[in-house]
């Protein structure tokens, strides 16, 4: 076999087992959309019933508290970026930090201070890289985040946020994240998280609510013991829930990114190994060309000095 | 009687919910009962169990840790960070 057919075999060879490799994770990616979608869904009537109580207490007392009201100078404002522990996943992760980087520079124009968290090893990776200081980081969880991890995040920034703005204090809070809508419809977007604007979680959640009430006026309610009280336990909780399913349906996204740029990557190899498999055929009919050509002018030389003897 | 629809609920899904006579549950102000037609109010649970009699004259008992009860419209949900049926 001549040295280019071995050389197009190779790479045959490679392309192919470099192909089961994406066809699995592709795989797996799939069946894991599921899995993540449905953790998302059951989360949901626990992050509706906080809304809408935060909603009710929000709307029908006037408490004046430090999580709603808004500072009168926002110096530093938080930009958590929500990533993928894992690359392959095609362009999730770039696009993420790009919309984190395009609101940092956003703040910086409106003359804030920026201090970064990142949940992700990707996330953190692209800061650290670039020697750009993170606040507070925290990875490991990306494909399957549990209550306790959003927790923890939402109890560092509340910390962060009752320090004052001169000892590293925080005044404002934006989660960057990608948002979930179907295994193909995915997109990076920006919520400011603290100071609060009470919203629906998903256009699900306040149809659900509306069909359920048809009057959406609230009743008006008790407060056991008291509305600030309420306030003061309900926040934090609505903090995390809003954390919870922003890391949940970025979980559901990142698989469903996942199994996207494995599908691109397993028909590139298809292609791949199709056109090495054409010019593997061409290089081998040359070389039987070659040879041919070969026997029949040797033969025909050998003719001629036949003839002339 | 009319009854209540009650949904107990924990953070990551949904606990329990059906229909019910009469709950009670404690909150950071003491025992509190709910029979169908109470006034809205919205409570902090103190933790500890949520009982919920059902039609059926059976008990649901459900622990429930750190979370909030809100009562609109006979419709009653438990939330709490942590929530399972005890059986």
């Amino acid at each position: 076999m001549g040295a280019q057919q071995r050389v197009y075999k190779a790479k045959i060879n490679s392309t192919s087992s470099l192909r089961k490799i994406f066809k699995a994770m592709e795989l797996i990616a799939a069946s894991r959309i599921q899995k993540a979608v449905a953790r998302a869904q059951s989360a949901s009537p626990y992050a509706r019933e906080i809304t809408r109580a935060v909603s009710v207490v929000a709307t029908q007392s006037n408490v004046e508290h430090t999580l709603t009201t808004e500072p009168e100078t926002i110096d530093r404002a938080a930009v958590v970026v929500i990533g993928p522990d894992r690359g392959f996943a095609g362009a999730y992760s770039a696009n993420v930090i790009r919309e984190a980087e395009e609101l940092v520079a956003h703040l910086k124009d409106e003359g804030k201070d920026v201090a970064l968290y990142t949940v992700g090893r990707k996330a953190e990776t692209y800061y650290t890289f670039r020697e750009r200081a993170i606040e507070q980081s925290w990875s490991g969880f990306s494909e399957s985040p549990s209550g306790a991890d959003a927790r923890r995040i939402g109890e560092a920034l509340l910390a962060a946020f009752e320090k004052p703005a001169a000892q590293g204090g925080i005044d404002e809070i934006y989660l960057v994240s990608t948002v979930y809508r179907s295994a193909v419809d995915r997109q990076p977007e920006y919520r400011r998280l603290i100071p609060l604007e009470v919203v629906e979680e998903d256009g699900a959640a306040a149809e659900a609510r509306v069909s359920s009430q048809p009057d959406t006026v609230f009743p008006l309610y008790e407060f056991e013991p008291s509305a600030e009280e309420v306030l003061d336990a309900l926040l934090p909780r609505y903090i995390d829930a809003r954390i919870q399913s922003a890391l949940l349906s970025a979980a559901a996204a990142e698989q469903a990114a996942r199994q996207q740029a494995m599908k691109t990557a397993t028909d590139n190899a298809d292609d791949l190994i199709k056109t090495y498999t054409r010019l593997a055929n061409t290089a081998r009919q040359a070389e039987i060309t070659q040879e041919i050509s070969e026997i029949v002018g040797g033969v025909d030389a050998l003719a001629a000095s036949g003839a002339s003897d | 009687m009319a009854a209540l629809s009650v949904v107990v609920v924990s953070a990551d899904r949904e606990v329990w919910s059906g229909e019910a006579t009469r709950v009670v549950a404690r909150t950071t102000e003491g025992e509190i009962g709910i029979l169908a037609g109470h006034e809205p109010i919205l409570g902090l649970v103190a933790g500890g169990e949520v009982r919920i009699l059902t039609p059926e004259g059976t008990t649901v008992r459900a622990q429930a840790d750190g979370g909030f009860l809100s009562v609109a419209n006979d419709r009653v949900s438990v939330v709490a960070d942590a929530a399972s049926i005890v059986d």
